[in-house]
């Protein structure tokens, strides 16, 4: 369970979180949606622990996620992340990329992270790319690769951020896919995404933000089509 | 034009000039190798938070940079010479061979971070990698290619500037072209043989890089 | 009275220094001044001509890019003594300074004259530019911008490695430092002189360059 208290947040004057509150239950996929520099980002960032808060909590299965006490590097294997940008590690092939932190983070023998990595590509269906190098892959295949190499940590919880923005249009659905396909298996995730259709499809919940706030969160039924702030409705009629 | 170019002696001294050229290789490997560490070294110097470290990493960086390298050659020597210390000839081109490619090369590591983009440490930290990690498996190895050429410039570089050598009188292998000469007087035909080796020594240099770097990044 | 050997410096010393530094400055100068000129050229030639045209002249300037300059300085000065035309210091040391200049530049300019889109070319031919006014109008500006701070950075570093031209006999100003040293044991006061210059001349241009290329690449 992700328990997010009272969360603030700013970048020097900018405040871009101004106070957030919310639970995500294991098993729940929860969409983020809302303008651009409504704070969707940071929000991710700051769960991950790459980013400093200010106030407030964010508790992880209990743990702090920004408590001195905590061992972030053990807390991030529980957390996978997936970014817009590909951020595929460019000297790695596709294998090497998912092993490499099963390998140095969990110290497995070179042997078995590749083994697990091979599995979690055919898993995201490239399997015929073990060895291509970044730069020989599709921005979709990129992705799922990506999507792989967190999934190499066995995290109990996935977030992403707008991972199909940057792709192009036809390559949208082969990353979608692959979401879809670890919701169905039950991953908690928490998705940021500018996709509502998506959204409305894949999630249990969406929260809609504007200007550092959690204006609304409702199912997608409820807040797609019968919201009840009007940033949510001029927000979802700037996207249709 | 009545001049007979006279090729024997050279011939004659060339186990000479080979020999001396191993002294070139040697001077350059090792003025090398520390400058590339205290590049490394003046680069993290000059982005750290202590100011006196950065003060005089920014120095050290920027007399390295703005002067000539036979000007600093001459500091070594008339300084250091000038405070009682006299050092053999060899030290003396090393160190400042080596003072000349720290400059250069913290610049070039400067450049060769800049170039990975921060998204690729935050990725890699987001894995679970501590920042140790992250830096030595993710960042470094890319700093690494975008560094390797003008890094490879920069080791050529150095074996020409060996050649300052025989103005302190080392014997590497311009130093040594000298001595020969002087007892022969056929200047041309023995600085025509040099400048031929130097050429070769050069293109085995860049073949070697490029062997290497074609074994690192191949496929990339 | 006897020869004064070692002598404290005196204010002639100076002037003698600031007379080595301008020798520095003329040699530098005009070998930077013919090399960009001839090194554009083959820069343009590189890019421009056929694979056979690239392959020569890049073999050939790559030559005095692979050899010591200080050796290409003693090798043509004893080759013209050889073919009985001893010349001047100061312009057989200007000839050679000035092919290592155009050594060097050839490559900037190739790559400058690669920076420009092939697109945009098509695109100002197709309005009807001929060859040589696209030059002028388009690859010339474009490619300028893009390797004006590359073309900085040889400048400087020819201005520098002038201080070799002494090996021929050509007293600049580093040559001058060490006459000086040798003769009055200054070595610190000279040397820091000699330090200053360069260094008062080189580090203004390369951070003003570094600035440029900075507001350029925004
Ligand atoms: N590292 C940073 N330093 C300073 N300001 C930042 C930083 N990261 C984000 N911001 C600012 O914080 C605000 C929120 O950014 P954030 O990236 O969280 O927005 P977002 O909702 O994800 O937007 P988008 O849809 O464009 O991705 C923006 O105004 C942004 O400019
Ligand atoms: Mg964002």
């Amino acid at each position: 369970m992700i328990e997010i208290k009272n969360l603030k947040k700013s970048f020097d004057e900018l405040q871009v979180l101004k106070g957030i509150d919310l639970t995500v239950n294991n098993g729940e996929v929860l969409s983020v949606i809302g303008s651009s520099g409504s704070g969707k980002s940071t929000l991710l960032y700051c769960i991950n622990a790459l980013e400093p808060i200010d106030s407030g909590s964010i508790l992880v299965d209990g743990i702090g996620v920004h408590d001195k006490s905590t061992d972030v590097n053990k807390l991030r294997q529980k957390i996978g992340m997936v970014f817009q940008q590909f951020n595929m590690f460019p000297h790695l092939t596709a294998q090497e990329n998912v092993a490499l932190a099963p390998r140095k983070v969990k110290k497995m023998s070179k042997k078995d992270a590749m083994d697990l990595a091979a599995r979690q590509l055919e898993h995201v269906g490239l399997g015929q790319k073990l060895n291509s190098y970044p730069s020989a892959l599709s921005g979709g295949q990129q992705q799922r690769v990506a999507i792989a190499r967190a999934l190499a940590m066995e995290p109990s919880y996935m977030l992403f951020d707008e991972v199909t923005s940057a792709l192009d249009p036809e390559l949208v659905g082969e990353v979608e896919d692959t979401m879809r396909m670890l919701a169905k298996e039950g991953m908690t995730m928490i998705l940021v995404t500018h996709e509502i259709n998506f959204a409305r499809d894949v999630s249990d919940r969406i929260a809609f933000f504007h200007e550092g706030r959690m204006e609304e969160i409702n199912s997608p039924d409820q807040l797609i089509n019968h919201p009840t702030s009007e940033h949510t409705v001029k927000f979802l009629s700037n996207v249709r | 034009m009545d001049y007979e170019f006279l090729w024997r002696p050279v011939f004659q001294a060339f186990p000479q000039l080979l020999k001396a050229s191993l002294v070139t290789i040697e001077v350059s490997i090792i003025s090398m190798v520390i400058g590339l560490a205290a590049g490394l070294l003046l680069f993290f110097a000059r982005s750290s938070g202590v100011w006196i470290a950065r003060f005089f990493a920014s120095v050290w960086i920027e007399v390295a940079r703005n002067t000539p390298a036979l000007f600093q050659l001459f500091f070594f020597k008339f300084g250091l010479g000038a405070i009682g210390i006299i050092i053999d000839s060899y030290i003396t081109v090393v160190m400042a061979l080596a003072f000349n490619t720290a400059g250069y090369m913290a610049e070039t590591f400067r450049g060769g971070f800049k170039a990975i983009p921060g998204s690729q440490l935050n990725s890699a930290r987001s894995l679970g990698m501590t920042f140790v990690q992250a830096q030595c498996y993710v960042v470094i190895p890319q700093v690494l290619r975008a560094v390797w050429h003008p890094m490879t410039n920069q080791f050529i570089w150095v074996m020409l500037l060996t050649s300052l050598g025989m103005l302190v009188g080392l014997r590497e292998l311009s130093g040594e072209t000298q001595f020969l000469y002087s007892k022969t007087f056929r200047a041309f035909e023995f600085f025509a043989a040099t400048a031929i080796i130097y050429y070769c020594i050069a293109k085995l240099m860049l073949l070697l890089f490029r062997l290497i770097a074609w074994r690192l990044f191949r496929g990339q | 009275m006897a020869i004064d050997v070692f002598s404290e410096l005196q204010p002639k010393d100076l002037l003698f220094l600031g007379e080595a530094a301008l020798r520095t400055l003329e040699i530098s100068l005009t070998a930077i001044g013919i090399g960009s000129a001839f090194g554009v050229v083959f820069g343009w030639m590189m890019s421009e001509g056929n694979r056979f045209v690239t392959f020569i002249i890049n073999a050939i300037l790559d030559i005095f890019r692979s050899v010591p300059l200080i050796i290409q300085l003693i090798l043509f000065d004893s080759f013209i003594s050889i073919a009985g035309y001893p010349l001047p210091a100061f312009v057989s040391g200007t000839i050679v300074l000035s092919v290592y200049t155009a050594a060097l530049v050839a490559n900037v300019a190739r790559g400058g004259v690669e920076a420009v889109p092939a697109s945009l070319r098509k695109a100002s031919r197709s309005l009807g530019l001929s060859y040589w006014q696209d030059l002028r109008y388009i690859v010339w500006p474009v490619g300028l911008r893009a390797v004006f701070p590359s073309w900085i950075g040889v400048a400087l570093s020819v201005v520098k490695d002038s201080a070799l031209v002494s090996v021929i006999g050509y007293v600049e100003l580093l040559k001058a430092s060490q006459i000086l040293i040798t003769r009055t044991q200054d070595t610190f006061v000279i040397l820091t002189i000699a330090g200053l210059f360069y260094f008062a001349l080189s580090y203004p241009i390369s951070k003003a360059s570094d600035y440029i290329e900075r507001r350029w690449n925004q």
